[in-house]
């Protein structure tokens, strides 16, 4: 295997874990702003928009 | 696998429809379990949903940026966004095919005996677009005189919606059918649409308007578990072609975005273990549990 390819290859085996942290990260952020209590403020409520009348 | 596939399918649709008071509510589940994201596209107010849409979370919080910022709220989608990228990054496309309730709809349907059809490939671009105009710009950029946008998708398109919450909830509460009119009518026929298109062509929906399903794509490359080509085992027989749900042609184009790793070609379709499921780069083993990179020479000796 070439230096590039080996290169590529250990790149494509780290990249979900940078994204997926990448993610967490701006997921725990989030909740650090209490967007969680609005999320759930909207989704305990009926979504006239989703029925096709708001 | 297939069996497997189903029953996981069904468990996870009940799992985010586990609320089953509504008969006696006549209303949706209001409980705590609301904070967390459903994995496929699940109408919040859908009467027995314990979980919330991203998709409808999403719009629900690009509508109401101007007025959250106004009261000093940093609400930017982050946490929503997150957690859809968590499991995209995990999953990818594989929740369309194992954990989506509307996608498992769209299966059952295509079950039913009728001349089949494909889908054309250029079709497939239309749900990006979706996804960028109608849940985020879109929500974002067109306010009323008050700076709140509307639901895009919601509103006008989601025929999940419609079946999920939409027709249930007309039926729990009779009175909200006096203020349905042209918008509901219009959700409906796209409905209709797609459970005709869906008995004549596969995932019809998920294919071409699904704007989770695009998000998820967009891991296509970058997400944890994933199918491999196995490119010295394959003979370019071509059977894996025949089976996908999603039209995709995995020897030719292993990463492709439209996969849904639901396994058919590697279980049903590929005799010559050219086709893995891997995890980070590890393989997990082929159909006949074979580990991948096969020496060359066993090319010569099919």
């Amino acid at each position: 295997m070439s230096k590039g390819s080996e290169k590529k290859a250990k790149r494509v085996r780290v990249a979900p874990f940078i994204t997926i942290l990448f993610f967490l990260i701006m997921g725990i952020v989030g909740i650090m702003t209490g967007e969680v209590r609005r999320v759930l403020e909207q989704a305990v409520q009926v979504c006239l928009s989703c029925i096709g009348i708001g | 696998m297939e069996i497997v596939r189903k029953w996981i399918q069904a468990i996870m649709a009940l799992l985010v429809n586990g609320s089953w008071s509504f008969p006696y509510t006549r209303t949706i589940y209001q409980g705590p379990l609301k904070v967390l994201c459903s994995p496929g596209l699940n109408c919040y107010s859908c009467p027995a949903a314990t979980t919330y849409c991203p998709i409808g979370s999403l719009q629900q919080l690009m509508a109401g940026i101007r007025i959250a910022l106004e009261n000093g709220q940093n609400f930017f989608g982050l946490y929503v966004i997150g957690t859809m990228g968590v499991l995209g990054g995990v999953f990818g496309r594989l929740i369309c095919g194992w954990a989506c309730p509307f996608g498992l709809i769209q299966e059952l349907l295509h079950k039913i005996p009728s001349k089949k059809f494909s889908i054309p490939q250029k079709l497939n671009y239309i749900k990006y677009g979706f996804l960028l105009f109608f849940v985020i710009l879109l929500p974002l950029t067109v306010v009323d005189k008050f700076g709140y946008g509307e639901l895009w998708f919601c509103k006008y398109v989601c025929p999940a919606g419609t079946l999920e919450a939409g027709l249930p909830m007309l039926m729990l509460k009779p009175a909200l059918g006096q203020t349905i009119g042209l918008i509901f009518f219009n959700k409906l026929a796209i409905l209709i649409g797609f459970v005709i298109w869906s008995v004549l062509a596969s995932r019809p929906f998920c294919r071409t308007t699904c704007p989770l399903g695009a998000f998820y794509a967009l891991f296509k490359k970058l997400k944890l578990v994933k199918l491999r080509l196995i490119e010295e085992n394959c003979t370019r027989c071509e059977a894996c072609h025949s089976v996908c749900p999603m039209g995709v042609k995995f020897n030719e184009s292993p990463e492709n975005a439209e996969c849904i790793s639901c396994l058919k070609c590697l279980d049903k379709a590929c005799k010559f273990d050219a086709i893995s499921l891997e995890v980070a780069g590890l393989p997990l083993g082929s159909k006949a549990g074979a580990m991948i990179h096969r020496p060359k020479q066993s090319n010569a000796a099919l």
